[in-house]
């Protein structure tokens, strides 16, 4: 999955993206009502308080849903199927992503398997992706 | 809310559908616009206001010659038109408007005057939270929850099979129809070619060419109009929002903008689930009919994929839905919304190629930029 397109951060995701670059995954937590939320904002989508901070969270999840994509679209690397997927990490945020290092097969992809992130880069970024966690 | 105040006096697609080389995505909406004030027997100086979905409402109304004094661009993806249709009716109600024509028009498969939308914007949302992933076609993206949808409910692609299944009974009966092969759930799972596992080709919708259009007034002024008697009168109608990125779906299986929509719907129009004869589902992808069917409340959790299988849905059936094939078999320019609305009104006025024999209340529902939005709409042929 070396190819793709490369995001562009903005003024309120470049700390999440500055911190993937150094194979970190930041999430914001509001201090207020003490709930996780993603996409970043610097107000809380939940209680509307500006008291909200960035937070390391664990990078462990499951895989929540997934489909195993047979036509990647250029730039993609499209010599194999993609796995993009949604997983819910332990924090209780819900990030699209994709699976690597997996069998592209139903049977190897069983829904709410354990999942942990590992960082890919991507043009001048690294994209949060995850790994099944018994791969690791 | 609208009470049957509001009549759809013009209603008409362009003359083809399909594969459509020659004509710009702006032609297709003129070419809608044109077909449709035929239809009602009105000429452009008629029309007041103007609403419309992708290119804005001036380039439409200046490309018809048209000089509106009310406009409406609202944008939420292929359920745009079903919003439209619910702010002319307020606008109409209000004074603001007399006679509104809705256009749509999209070169989904020739992309012949469409590379203003070609474009991913890589500091969206989408830009950096999914289209790095791949998630950027709408295969790829619009697909990814349903198969929580269907492990959740004990459900399997099987449940798939027989939507795509349904729908192409209906198609087989209408010529104008894209996909009209019969086909069987088997074929659907095994012999259509993978596109994104769950889902194969034929449980994808099909890409084409076209544009439809409508016309609205007051129900008081279609009383005097040519089509008075083809009049189709707006009992009640719903929008809603979604998330604008996949990930933040608040429940992978449901959508709470279907629910918010439909429900408003019904209320508006003071009508219960089983006073409806016929129903559309907006089915980019075979999931959604499967989703809407229980967010709408016309079956229970989990019921859905039985309810179809029963043949409930199909020919004969007891809730005849997508009846001109829907997206998966009829047509999807991309913003299919459109299209379903056409439908709902054909079967109003007795006028579709597989007639119901005695449909009298239609509902719509429809979805916009994956689960990004939701527009709901109650119509009936008879005024209350």
């Amino acid at each position: 999955m070396a190819d793709g397109f490369a995001p562009k951060p903005t003024p309120e995701t470049a700390p999440f993206w500055a911190a993937a670059k150094e194979n970190r995954l930041l999430i914001q937590r509001c201090r207020s009502c003490a709930r996780y939320y993603f996409y970043p904002r610097p107000w809380c989508p939940h209680c509307f308080s500006e008291d909200v901070e960035w937070h390391q969270v664990s990078g462990r999840g499951r895989l929540a849903s997934y489909i195993i994509n047979y036509r990647p679209l250029p730039p993609a690397d499209h010599t194999g199927p993609q796995i993009i997927a949604l997983v819910e990490l332990d924090e209780g945020v819900r990030l699209l992503t994709n699976i690597i290092d997996a069998d592209p097969a139903p049977d190897s992809l069983r829904l709410d398997a354990p999942v942990s992130v590992a960082f890919h880069p991507r043009g001048d970024f690294k994209l949060p992706v995850f790994r099944l966690a018994h791969a690791q | 809310m609208h009470n049957g105040n509001i009549a759809v006096v013009g209603a008409a697609e362009t003359t083809d559908l399909g594969v459509l080389p020659g004509v710009s995505m702006i032609q297709l909406h003129a070419e809608a616009a044109r077909n449709a004030l035929a239809d009602a027997g009105l000429s452009p100086a008629d029309i007041d206001g103007v609403a419309t979905a992708g290119p804005l409402p001036m380039e439409i109304s200046h490309y018809l010659g048209i000089t509106p004094r009310w406009m409406d661009g609202t944008m939420v993806g292929g359920c745009s038109f079903m919003l439209h249709v619910r702010h002319a009716a307020a606008a109409i109600a209000a004074g603001a408007a007399t006679t509104v024509l809705i256009t749509h028009g999209e070169s989904g498969r020739s992309r012949i005057g469409m590379s203003r939308y070609e474009a991913l914007a890589p500091d969206t949302a989408s830009g950096q939270f999914e289209v790095p992933y791949g998630a950027l076609a709408p295969y790829s993206n619009f697909t990814v929850p349903a198969l929580r949808f269907l492990h959740d409910r004990g459900m399997t692609r099987t449940d798939l099979g027989e939507v795509v299944v349904a729908q192409r009974e209906w198609a087989m009966q209408n010529p104008r129809a894209f996909r009209r092969k019969p086909i069987t759930v088997d074929e659907v799972l095994h012999s259509s070619p993978p596109v994104a596992y769950p889902f194969t080709r034929d449980m994808c919708c099909v890409v084409t060419d076209g544009g439809a259009a409508l016309i609205l007034t007051s129900a008081d002024r279609s009383a005097d109009l040519p089509v008075a008697d083809r009049a189709v009168f707006l009992l009640g109608s719903g929008e809603a929002t979604g998330s604008p990125i996949m990930s933040q779906m608040e429940d992978l299986g449901s959508f709470g903008a279907f629910r918010q929509a439909s429900t408003e719907a019904f209320a508006t129009a003071g009508i219960a689930r089983d006073e409806v004869d016929h129903l559309m589902c907006y089915d980019a992808f075979a999931h959604l009919p499967l989703y809407m069917l229980e967010d709408l409340g016309f079956v229970g959790h989990g019921e859905s994929g039985a309810f179809i299988a029963s043949g409930a849905t199909r020919p004969g059936g007891t809730l005849p839905m997508n009846t001109n094939g829907g997206g998966l078999s009829y047509t999807h320019t991309g913003m299919y919304g459109m299209f379903a609305i056409q439908e709902a009104i054909r079967q109003l006025r007795g006028e579709a190629a597989a007639q119901l024999p005695a449909a009298r209340v239609s509902f719509v529902q429809g979805v916009g930029l994956y689960f990004g939005a939701a527009g709901s709409l109650v119509f009936s042929n008879v005024k209350p």
